[in-house]
């Protein structure tokens, strides 16, 4: 299969990339119908699974060591076991493909050119923990992909890889594409799932609204990135083991990594986790800085995990110090350097940019997408955007950076979703590493300006 | 005034209900969905008739369609265009990109704010709001124009996109 596979002219995949779910991606003569995803071997794994035990596969994705691609990084098979053991109730599956962190942008490959690889996955997941009904949850922004989608499951139907007794095993499963409707926040899974119900996508605290346990319709459900459930047939074609041997220890297989920003060649790469380092991102992968630029600051993980500046220092705990352009690809190095792999979406920014401009485009970009239901996130958000606004524009003063700094802290830790630490991470992080820069762009002159002193008064009675 | 929906679109919606075997309820954003196709934004009676077809109150499907940057209430031009201003885009020159689509069609954003995102030309051809992040950074800037994608437009290649929809 693998050997004649050429690629479309300039959409050739770099040395460096190790393809596994990004195979048929830009491959000439390939298209998203089931023949031809039938002719290339597509469809071998789901017969291969039907006849397996269900904890079979769950062992084997659990010996895999894949770590979801959505964001947290957590360890899909393990997940998965989460079921309760003693579960009565039917089990759903929900495929997220609401792919909205900002930088990032691999799952549209998929679902545009390769669907049936994903509901291959699809069907074997849902297969190995028992789901009888799943959904993809598509962003509004994809139309062109849902419409990919729905021809796909339907041509999965008509040739008994979905529906009722799927290959005469027995197992009947359906899946159908649900569309969002522009909101950021459908991508936190228990968002997801309200917004699923038809109502407003507040997401759930938990405990208890695990969806393992408590989810779609308060009965357990399993959330996946779209790039995760794809590795699931990747990891039956190889076994777990071996599917193990890619990438690091604890850091495994391959993730497609998304860059965009200030480099030469920006584009999507899909390479061994931990194999390759932030310098040979930026110089191998994508041809290096634009010319005469100096690299200032990078966002490793989507918008929400923290920047790093380009000479800092990160000490780790093991006693190594790494450079910036040393950093390792993977979870755990990222984590330890005080950041996160995140989504995969790595923003470049050189000695051209604003810190004070950037942290403001992100800071209205939280300000927009909060839900609304937690009082830190919804006003915190807002204020952020707001101080920021005023930095940009020039009309704050000096200790409004720390001020930024305090509202930032006061949302981490104190939301219902983890959307409270994506919005406030960027804002800590910025003005951590950057709070000279920002500082540069108030009005010292400000913070002599002269204040009635009943204002201060009743100011000092709110305290 | 009760929605007279036509037979080929009822038939649709009722074909979409049978995804949700567990919930009707779950229809709300596919059926609002084909109701802003229909009629472009979703009105009242709009409202009014999926709560009715769902068994729902209405505040019930109001309250969906406010929360939801993708459902509009009011009327767009007839090429609805979304700029896509998050970080990677900005980077690009997606706030030229608007200036410079704003220029060519004649579209005044001054009054835009939270509530009220949406900007229209003063002939009705095209109405433009800003999007967040369209999951293709790499390529920026990106818009959308209707339901087709462009990436990398430059913003000198405004005037030039805006011809393919006349
Ligand atoms: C604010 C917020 C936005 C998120 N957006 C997405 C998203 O767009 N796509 C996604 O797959 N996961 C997103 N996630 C992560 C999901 O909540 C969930 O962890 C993930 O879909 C699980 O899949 P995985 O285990 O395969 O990674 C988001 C999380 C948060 C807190
Ligand atoms: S943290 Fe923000 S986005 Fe999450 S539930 Fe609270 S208000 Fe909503
Ligand atoms: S920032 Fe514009 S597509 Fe992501």
């Amino acid at each position: 299969m693998s050997a004649a596979i050429t690629y479309k002219a300039g959409k050739q995949p770099h040395p460096r990339e190790h393809r596994l779910i990004f195979r048929n991606i830009d491959r000439e003569g390939f298209n998203p119908s089931i023949e031809c995803f039938v002719a290339n071997g597509g469809y071998e794994m789901l017969k291969k699974a039907v006849g397996m035990e269900r904890q079979a596969i769950i062992d084997e994705v659990k010996k895999s060591g894949l770590r979801g691609r959505g964001g947290a990084g957590f360890p899909t098979g393990v997940k998965w076991g989460f079921i309760p053991p003693t579960n009565t109730k039917p089990v759903y599956l929900i495929c997220n493909a609401d792919e909205s962190e900002p930088g990032t942008f691999k799952d549209r490959y998929i679902l545009h050119q390769d669907p049936h690889q994903l509901i291959e996955g699809m069907v074997i997941a849902c297969f190995a923990v028992k789901a009888t009904l799943a959904y993809i949850y598509v962003r509004e922004e994809f139309p062109e992909a849902a419409i990919i989608l729905e021809k796909a499951l339907a041509e999965a139907r008509a040739n008994n890889f979905l529906g009722k007794n799927i290959l005469g095993t027995g197992y009947d499963l359906d899946i159908f594409v649900h569309r969002g409707a522009g909101a950021y926040i459908c991508g936190e899974e228990t968002g997801l799932i309200e917004s699923l119900e038809g109502k407003r996508p507040y997401p759930r605290i938990k405990p208890p609204y695990f969806p393992a346990a408590l989810g779609l319709y308060m009965c357990p459900t399993i959330v996946n990135n779209v790039e995760s459930l794809c590795h699931v047939k990747h990891i039956l074609e190889m076994g777990g083991e071996e599917y193990a041997k890619l990438g690091t220890p604890n850091n495994t297989g391959t993730r497609i990594l998304c860059v965009s920003g200030d480099v030469q060649k920006p584009g999507y790469f899909e390479v061994q986790v931990g194999k390759v380092t932030m310098g040979e991102v930026i110089n191998d992968l994508c041809g290096g800085l634009k010319p005469g630029r100096k690299l200032k600051a990078i966002i490793p993980g989507g918008s929400s995990a923290k920047v790093l500046r380009a000479d800092e220092v990160f000490k780790l705990r093991d006693g190594r110090e790494l450079g910036i352009m040393d950093i390792p690809m993977d979870f755990d190095t990222m984590a330890a350097c005080g950041s996160m792999a995140g989504s995969g979406g790595v923003i470049i920014m050189d000695d051209s940019r604003s810190m004070t401009w950037v942290i403001n485009n992100l800071n209205n970009f939280y300000a927009h997408e909060s839900c609304g239901q937690c009082t830190p996130c919804r006003e915190g958000s807002l204020w952020m955007k707001k101080i920021s606004d005023r930095i940009v524009a020039g009309e704050a003063s000096p200790s409004d950076v720390a001020e930024l700094e305090r509202v930032a802290n006061n949302i981490e830790g104190k939301t219902i979703c983890a959307f409270g630490e994506a919005c406030s991470w960027p804002t800590q992080s910025f003005v951590k590493k950057f709070r000279e820069e920002m500082i540069g762009d108030t009005k010292p002159d400000l913070e002599q300006a002269v204040v009635n002193p009943e204002t201060m008064l009743a100011a000092a009675g709110l305290r | 005034m009760a929605l007279e929906v036509p037979a080929a679109l009822e038939a649709k919606i009722d074909e979409v209900i049978t995804h949700y075997p567990v919930s009707k309820r779950s229809a709300v954003l596919p059926l609002l969905h084909l109701m802003q196709h229909e009629y472009r934004y979703i009105t009242d009676d709009a409202v009014n008739w999926v709560a009715a077809k769902l068994g729902l109150q209405p505040i019930q499907v109001l309250e969906v369609v406010t929360f939801y940057p993708g459902f509009r209430q009011s009327a767009p031009g007839k090429f609805h265009i979304r700029v896509c201003r998050t970080l990677s885009c900005a980077m690009a020159g997606s706030y030229e990109l608007m200036e410079s689509l704003c220029k060519a069609a004649d579209i005044d954003r001054s009054h835009v704010d939270h509530h009220h995102p949406i900007a229209v030309s003063a002939d009705g051809k095209y109405s433009i709001e800003f999007a967040e992040c369209l999951a293709s950074c790499g390529f920026g800037p990106v818009c959308m124009v209707e339901d087709d994608f462009h990436e990398s437009v430059k913003p000198e290649a405004a005037a030039e996109l805006l011809k393919q929809y006349q």
